[in-house]
């Protein structure tokens, strides 16, 4: 598969994050066309590409839309598009820098929709950590605004639209979209039931459409390309470039824009190789959420159906990649320690399951593990999966099952060996 | 038993340590211009939606305290109009507020499992040891450096990697990292390898708030390195690219 910069295609340049940068390669551009266009034929247009949500769920991002802008009655200024960008998945890199570098591409996007969707106003939530994110969308936005393509009247078209920048401060649940918005209205980031969804009582109980940041990002490309231009990009079903965040035992780590269904095996050879000239042993294809995957995938496309397939996810293409040194129960300790620590804690199977998962890690890691525990894993598993609000839990099931599904050994070898059969293996004491 | 000893039976709760019944909190050692703050973090969301402020609102009291305190708690609750209860929940909830004084340097270590086992693991534990400091976000005895171990920081490219005050240093190496905090800890200020200049944690605290000047929006700090670019590298090279536009376009 060929390389294909489409977001990053920015990277490298000279301050793209400038607007006077941005404007000299195609920057606004997009906008200024989708200001020509009705609201709904760029809904259509959105639909006919088929764009599916970067973030994860792939949920295509038109028909989103056309949820929030269905209730005609709704005046303009009643409802809202809010992005999420709390990036903080495990593993997953991609919209930190292309906020980072790239912060009008999102801006732009953001304007589009909500032109598209008739809103007014758009909240940006970043995560707290990410201040240079902060920074850079929070110039982005005054330069925006001073060019005029933001604030009132945009363009002499008679459109007004705001985006307010929000930081967070520091919670892995408030990428679920519904403790996202529970967050940006100021309250503990904890999942709301749903039904009802966001597009109906969203933001302020408002109609809201919550989007990540490379699915806005994406959007004037397609206004400037047209759907068939961006469809032909990718597979069917899987349509346009995906940002490959490649990190771990590869020799050229970093992001790589490619067609949806590029395989890991073209992915480890655009990266170099393996650092270590050790084999490939297991990863994810798109962060700790997404069951691991092993050799016999090095050749399947990675894209949101062929995944599903093989009981993975495509989630946000974060590809990490491990060799053969290292441990899997290792690795699968500390991802469940860190859902340990984000479960939001508002339903007992995530928040209990996830408390108990540590303590066997630790048992297998310290060597007073038994085998019945590996069994007493897989049945916590079944308990958590599936009986919480949001996905978290599930997420948290995702490392123990998979990693038990493809290297059951080596969690006997640690019953057996009495800890870590690796060399070089040590408990880390208090680092969780 | 009494009120006293309940809240004594669990001091390190950080919910017992920002409500106290026995310090109530008081709003007014913030000045006026913190009180200005607040009101332009209010501004920015729509009426019926002050309470959106909080999150920022918390940052901004960090900004002036280095911590939540239940000053800061008190002095959210007044100018939002809700419970000090309804404040300490939010506050209690997040990572990000600090419930101890927080030093100069913020050092957060990813230990997450990309950058742990690519060495992140040994950086936290060898920084532990280099200041001398206890798990579970400990400051050095000057007051310079907080050392906290972070959950993934969405760098795993650059693994392994730590920030100071929120800003990247890439690529960290046990040497380096203690590099790092030695030349922080003597007063120098080593440049982040994605990230404006640093400054302290209280005035990064303020711009995670949302306030930002000339200097502080850093036009033009460094915001990508090696791994980030190394896509468009590649495709620079082998002359590869997105098809250009179709018709219709």
């Amino acid at each position: 598969m060929p390389l294909t910069p489409v977001l990053t295609q920015r990277f490298g340049t000279e301050k793209p994050w400038l607007i006077e940068n941005y404007e000299k390669l195609n920057g606004y551009a997009g906008l200024k066309k989708a200001l020509t266009l009705q609201p709904d034929d760029l809904i259509t247009m959105v639909k006919d590409s088929n764009l599916r949500g970067r973030g994860g769920a792939g949920f295509p991002t038109g028909l989103k839309w056309s949820f929030v802008a269905e209730p005609r009655g709704v005046e303009r200024g009643q409802r809202y598009v809010v992005v999420n960008a709390d990036e903080g998945e495990p593993g997953t890199c991609r919209d930190l820098p292309l906020m980072m570098n790239d912060p009008h591409s999102m801006i732009e996007g953001i304007i589009i929709a909500c032109y598209a969707i008739r809103a007014s106003q758009a909240f940006v939530y970043i995560r707290g950590e990410a201040i240079h994110a902060i920074r850079r969308v929070t110039a982005a936005v005054q330069q925006a605004k001073a060019r005029g393509y933001l604030g009132t009247n945009i363009l002499g078209t008679g459109f007004d639209c705001e985006i307010v920048v929000h930081g967070g401060a520091g919670a892995y649940i408030c990428g679920e979209e519904t403790a996202l918005l529970d967050s940006l209205e100021g309250r503990r980031g904890q999942p709301r039931l749903k039904p009802p969804f966001p597009a109906t009582n969203g933001l302020y109980d408002k109609p809201t459409t919550v989007n990540n940041v490379g699915t806005l990002a994406s959007v004037p490309y397609i206004v400037l390309g047209g759907a068939d231009w961006f469809k032909a990009l990718g597979p069917e079903g899987s349509p346009g470039t995906s940002i490959y965040s490649l990190s771990g035992r590869v020799k050229n780590p970093g992001q790589y824009e490619a067609p949806m269904g590029t395989t890991l095996r073209e992915l480890i050879d655009l990266a170099g190789g393996m650092s270590r000239g050790k084999e490939m042993k297991f990863f994810t294809p798109g962060g700790s959420s997404t069951p691991m995957l092993t050799p016999e995938h090095l050749d399947l496309p990675l894209d949101f159906d062929s995944v599903v397939k093989v009981g993975s996810m495509n989630g946000t293409s974060a590809v990490m990649i491990f060799d053969e040194d290292d441990c899997v129960v290792r690795a699968t300790k500390k991802w469940v320690e860190f859902y340990k620590h984000e479960s939001c804690g508002k339903c007992t199977p995530c928040r209990e399951g996830t408390y108990w998962y540590v303590g066997i890690y630790e048992r297998l890691e310290n060597g007073t593990a038994t085998i019945e525990d590996v069994e007493t894993l897989l049945d916590l598993s079944d308990n958590i999966l599936g009986r919480s609000f949001c996905a978290l839990g599930d997420g948290a099931t995702s490392p123990v099952t998979s990693s038990i599904k493809y290297f059951r050994d080596e969690y006997v070898r640690h019953v057996e060996n009495h800890g870590c059969p690796y060399p070089g293996a040590r408990v880390l004491a208090g680092a969780h | 038993m009494s009120e006293e000893q309940v809240f004594d039976a669990e001091p390190a709760n950080f919910r017992t340590s920002v409500i106290q019944l026995d310090r109530p909190g008081d709003p007014s050692v913030f000045d006026v211009s913190t009180v200005a703050d607040a009101r332009a973090i209010i501004a920015r969301y729509p009426e019926g939606g002050a309470r959106s402020a909080l999150l920022p609102m918390l940052h901004l009291v960090q900004s002036v305290q280095g911590q939540v305190s239940p000053d800061g708690i008190a002095f959210c609750a007044d100018q939002l109009n809700i419970t000090k209860a309804q404040v300490a929940a939010v506050a209690t909830f997040y990572t990000m507020y600090k419930k101890n004084p927080t030093g100069d340097y913020l050092v957060s270590v990813c230990t997450n499992t990309l950058c742990g086992m690519l060495g992140g693991d040994d950086i936290y534990a060898a920084l532990r040891e280099h200041l001398g400091v206890a798990a579970g976000g400990e400051t050095t005895g000057d007051g310079t450096v907080t050392l906290e171990h972070a959950e993934c920081l969405a760098a795993c490219d650059y693994a392994p990697v730590l920030t100071v005050n929120y800003e990247f240093f890439d690529n960290q190496t046990v040497e380096s990292a203690k590099a790092i905090t030695t030349e922080l800890r003597n007063g120098a200020k080593p440049t982040p390898t994605r990230g404006a200049p640093l400054c302290t944690f209280k005035q990064i605290e303020r711009q995670i708030a949302g306030f930002f000047d000339e200097q502080t929006a850093a036009p033009d700090a460094p915001s990508i390195g090696t791994p980030g670019l190394a896509g468009v590298k590649l495709a620079a090279d082998r002359g590869e690219s997105a098809p250009s536009y179709g018709e219709g376009a």
